[in-house]
């Protein structure tokens, strides 16, 4: 992000802490919060096969592949 | 110079932690309908979801769900009536969205526990692992590192991935911290694990290989000094794949966390590597600085709330326990706790409870599978399941010999036989002519030939020599190709020179 | 023909007045036309859809059943995965990628014989209140072409005002369907969280998302809906129950009785003096069709943008993810030495917009250890209330109404600096999405001062959609009435001659 990117970022931060204190201000402990807005439970699906994708569509948008799978740079870290 | 255990143990007590990940054997995906199967070619079981495509959204695998529960009750957890499923995000390649679905803080079961046994010095010993938790999630992909001279990823230069495994199953299951087992810490890992292994082959919820990582395990271990109440650093040893390198890794831990220790080091916490070949491990990831996974509840799934009756219902399929089973057929079949063991070590159990389902005694069923069927496959070194004779072939096998028709010598060449390919025993018997001579006169003019052959040695049996019979015997087995039951035959021979 | 409604474009094509071909090409042929001014499409398939187009001729010359809408043409917001056709949201870090599946909304578009023209204009990742966001140059307002049309669905009103399409598809997360109609005169719906399966919809804030049907007309916008929605399980927040009867409500629009309330909290103070005053009047029209206006108080409503703040951000963030250069899409800086985890920095920095980066970055920070419980955790508490009001409200009113927006199409470039501004064109659209209720915008009016559309925003009890189409008919017709002619009728000539 460039130096007026930053700085714009510090304003929206500073309306975020805002936003926080006033939605603070009514989230008291008591409330329940609500992650789904309609109050559906159990949906599963049924431990059955169904078609996939074939390898050159679950390839076809990679930036890079090799013998059918995908190719990724050098990952950091341990495996 | 290296610490030897006896000072380790000496100065210090360990404290376990293991979490264990179990791949589930459903036909599909967690999340999606793709195929789970084993070994397919490369990114041939993928679909937008899997792959973390833009768009694509999870629905659960109800058999996931079933098996978790089922996992759970066999552990003695409670089910929980409201779970939920979280996001855990962070960034590695092999994970498509860039964030696992896993259950955070309201995991499917919590608070159980699994009884294992250990052979101490005073004898066998129980000791109870508390399980905090198990919960469901998804694995990963699988990656390949190039250009490296090892296959590490150290060194390499790119990755290759492939998708197949993304989104398969898995129940994590975490011990409550395991204090409290001294210089035991390392068989008391490996009994738990192979316990959990047991358990989970009777549910049939996985195929629990380790070898082929459906059956994962990461140890946890930490020091303290004798006494001490505060807990030391733990580290976390990944890539332990096999029940002896459990115990292998726990005890390598202990004296590395020792040596660090005396020598007034810190031990970090981090990820390390176990390394098969040297039994040591090496250092991975730090977790100093714990990674900051920013969990949420996953907003693309709804609430998991099993009802009471349906837990029940699953509760009614479980089978018997492990342990109480053990007990029982213990107690049914008279076994010394020495060969009882042995035959538990030796995963025996199963395959000696079929053959004895299907008539065979008990004793001797046990007798075939861990003699001279053990030895062949320790030979071939695979494991008994693995050999091609079956809890029919051996209940048949010992059923003709309590009929007499088979000696145990011949009943050894038809267990080679059956083993061999070479057919169910009654054909071995027949391609291979391994009856038993049992009729007598065939036995009775194999016997005159032997004394015609032999007269001086006769006349010795005759005049009350009885251990000379045994060149008379021997003959006879010669002459049947060891196809007489080389007791009768004595009992003839005697007979027929006038000695009992 | 393309001034025409939907509806009366499948009735001629029933009637055999015109095919479908002839009817996809003279939209095509307006496209053409305007398009360089509008900018509503990023993507033309000409192909695709002449080849449904033909295939619906084809079917009905056969006497073969075709549905209500087959042969209408539709422009779809390129939010939505189409196989085969590039699928941007709006972002560089999608250019040129072709999905290999349809999102279940595009097949049940393709199923009811709908022929898609082309992708849609929006600002990137659905995040903005003006398409001034897209990596692709902003939609210009049929009204007034220096004017923003609205966001993140610009591109999918656009191209109604532009009678560039009769049907469009958008996608709303906190207004993104119902302010671009208010700004361009033209209708949107938001349908009850669930009511459309949001597989194959790409996506911004999980919880609050949800595609809705765009057209001229209230009736029209209804065909669509029920082409729409429905259960899917690909989609495992999509309701299980039948799609709510809204052709039948839009076809028998009715206020007689009808409990109306107005939000107090939404009642205008602030907005735009011509906002208020269309608002105004079409409540008047409403009371004297037989309806009974109430006021209503929603407290909590006042920390919904607040609430909206932390919890959208925080899902787009986790959401945006997979943007990582590994799997499909951009990628950047793939030399030799550099890691995988550089090559995502670098591609994100560049795929990204300013916007976007904003969020993704806020988002982070609201669920990072430590901030959870007070901000995205609180936020969702804050959403139980805004519910708590709604149901209360609706215990007094059949649905409540607002204006849309606080104010007419501003200019383009007019508050792209000034986010919290920008943000503040949605505080009366976003309670809706926060509740998961359904929310509808219709023309009531043009602003006398600046002569630009007003949209009337009907908000209506979860899963009972049908209220919306039934009141928003009604309005529609009395509106109707009123100027004899459709707002649209007044819209300055574009390109060449309508």
């Amino acid at each position: 992000m460039t130096d007026s990117e930053l700085d714009h970022l510090a304003t929206e931060m500073d309306v975020i802490l805002n936003a926080v204190a006033r939605v603070q201000e009514v989230a008291t402990p008591d409330i329940k919060p609500t992650s789904h807005p309609v109050p559906i439970s159990n949906v599963t699906r049924p431990d059955v096969v169904v078609s996939s994708l074939t390898p050159e569509q679950a390839l076809s948008g990679a930036p890079a592949k090799e013998d059918g799978r995908f190719r990724v740079p050098q990952i950091l870290g341990e495996e | 110079m290296s610490l030897s255990y006896e000072d380790v143990i000496a100065k210090y007590e360990p404290v376990l932690g293991l979490e264990v990940h179990v791949e589930l054997n459903t036909k599909s995906k967690m999340f999606c309908g793709c195929a789970t199967v084993f070994g397919a070619e490369p990114n041939t079981q993928t679909c937008p979801v899997c792959l973390g495509m833009p768009g694509a959204l999870p629905v659960v695998n109800e058999k996931a769900i079933e098996s978790a529960i089922k996992i759970g009750l066999a552990l003695h957890c409670t089910v929980a009536p409201y779970s939920r499923f979280s996001r855990k995000n962070y960034f590695y390649p092999d994970m498509p969205k860039n964030f696992q679905i896993s259950q955070y803080d309201e995991p499917i079961c919590v608070n159980g526990y699994v009884d294992v046994e250990i052979d101490t010095d005073e004898g066998p010993k129980q000791f109870r692992v508390e399980i905090e938790r198990a919960h469901m999630e998804e694995d990963t992909g699988k990656s390949l590192h190039m250009g490296g001279a090892t296959g590490r990823i150290h060194g390499a230069d790119y990755s290759l991935l492939d998708f197949n495994r993304a989104g398969i199953p898995l129940v994590e299951i975490v011990t409550k911290i395991v204090p409290g087992t001294g210089k035991y810490a390392p068989e008391v890992a490996k009994a738990y694990v192979a316990e959990l292994q047991t358990i989970l082959r009777s549910l049939d919820v996985s195929d629990v290989r380790m070898e082929q990582g459906s059956l994962r395990c990461d140890a946890n271990v930490s020091l303290r000094l004798i006494g001490e109440e505060k807990l030391g650093t733990r580290s976390e040893t990944k890539n332990v794949n096999s029940l002896r390198s459990v115990e292998r890794a726990v005890r390598g831990e202990m004296i590395r966390h020792a040596e660090l220790l005396n020598a007034g080091k810190r031990v970090v916490q981090e990820t390390r590597h176990f390394q098969e070949e040297s039994g040591l491990t090496r250092s991975g990831r730090s977790k100093e600085q714990a990674e900051d996974y920013r969990y949420f509840p996953e907003p693309d799934l709804v609430p998991v709330e099993p009802d009471a009756a349906w837990i029940e219902k699953l509760r009614a399929t479980l089978p018997e326990e492990p342990t109480k089973r053990r007990k029982r057929l213990q107690a049914e079949w008279s076994v010394p706790d020495k060969e009882m063991a042995a035959m538990i070590n030796a995963d025996a159990l199963d395959i000696v409870e079929a053959t004895v389902k299907l008539g065979a005694d008990p004793a001797r069923a046990r007798g075939w599978w861990l003699g001279e069927i053990s030895r062949i496959a320790n030979e071939k070194e695979v494991v008994l399941s693995d050999l091609s004779i079956a809890p029919t072939d051996v209940a048949e096998i010992v059923a003709l010999i309590e009929k007499g028709e088979l000696t145990d010598k011949l009943a050894r060449q038809v267990v080679e036989g059956v083993i061999n390919g070479e057919g169910k025993p009654a054909q071995v018997i027949q391609s291979r002519g391994l009856k038993v001579v049992s009729d007598e006169s065939a036995l009775m003019a194999a016997i005159e030939r032997a004394i015609a052959a032999q007269p001086d040695t006769a006349e010795k049996v005759r005049n009350g020599n009885i251990p000379a019979a045994g060149a008379l015997i021997g003959a006879v087995m010669k002459d049947t190709k060891g196809q007489a039951d080389a007791a009768r035959v004595r009992e003839l021979l005697l007979g027929h020179l006038g000695q009992k | 023909m393309i001034t025409r409604s939907a509806h009366e474009m499948s009735e001629a094509m029933a009637s055999g007045e015109i095919t479908s071909e002839a009817l996809t090409q003279q939209h095509f042929d307006r496209i053409a036309e305007v398009d360089a001014d509008v900018h509503a499409f990023l993507y033309l398939d000409h192909e695709g859809a002449m080849a449904q187009a033909r295939a619906v001729d084809k079917a009905r010359a056969n006497g073969e059943k075709v549905g209500p809408l087959a042969g209408v043409p539709l422009a779809l917001k390129d939010v939505m995965v189409q196989k085969g056709i590039p699928t941007t949201a709006g972002s560089k870090i999608l250019e040129g990628w072709r999905p290999p599946y349809d999102a279940t909304v595009v097949t049940k578009l393709k199923d009811a014989g709908i022929v898609i023209l082309g992708k849609t204009n929006m600002d990137e990742f659905a995040m903005g209140s003006s398409t001034e966001n897209s990596a692709y140059g902003p939609t210009h307002n049929p009204w007034d072409l220096s004017r923003i049309p609205g966001g993140s669905g610009g591109g999918s009103s656009a191209s109604l005002a532009a009678f560039e399409a009769p049907l469009a598809i958008g996608t709303d997360t906190g207004g993104s369907i119902r302010q671009p109609a208010a700004v361009t005169g033209t209708v949107g719906v938001k349908p009850t969280y669930g009511g459309v399966s949001r597989y194959g919809l790409i996506a911004f804030s999980s919880s609050l998302d949800q595609a809705g049907p765009c057209a001229r007309t209230v009736l029209d916008a209804a065909l669509l809906h029920e082409v729409m929605a429905g259960h899917d399980p690909k989609d495992a927040t999509s309701i299980n129950a039948p799609v709510p009867q809204v052709v039948h409500a839009a076809r028998n629009g009715n206020v007689k009785g009808v409990k109306i309330g107005y939000v107090k909290e939404l009642n205008g103070e602030g907005y735009q003096a011509g906002v208020r005053s269309c608002f105004e009047e079409s409540l008047e029209l409403l009371a004297s069709a037989g309806a009974e206006i109430v006021e209503v108080s929603c407290p909590n409503f006042e920390y919904a943008l607040a609430s909206y703040y932390l919890i959208a951000p925080s899902e787009c963030s986790s959401n945006l993810a997979r943007f990582d250069a590994m799997r499909y899409g951009l990628r950047v800086g793939d030399e030799d030495g550099v890691s995988a985890e550089l090559v995502m920095n670098l591609t994100r920095e560049v795929g990204f917009g300013r916007e976007v980066k904003r969020r993704v970055i806020l988002g982070t920070y609201a669920l990072s250890s430590g901030y959870y419980d007070a901000y995205y955790g609180s936020a969702q508490k804050v959403r139980t209330l805004i519910i708590e009001d709604f149901t209360k409200a609706f215990s007094k009113a059949d649905v409540l109404v607002s204006p849309t927006t606080p104010t007419t199409a501003f200019k383009i470039g007019d508050k792209v600096d000034d986010p919290l501004a920008m943000y503040l064109n949605d505080i009366a659209t976003i309670p809706v999405n926060m509740a998961g209720i359904g929310g509808m915008s219709l023309p009531c009016g043009l602003a006398p001062e600046d002569g630009l559309p007003v949209g009337f925003q009907i908000m209506a009890p979860a899963m009972q959609d049908q209220r919306l189409y039934s009141v928003g008919a009604a309005l529609e017709a009395e509106l109707l009435t009123k100027w004899g002619a459709p707002l649209l009728s007044q819209i300055p000539a574009l390109g060449g001659a309508k």
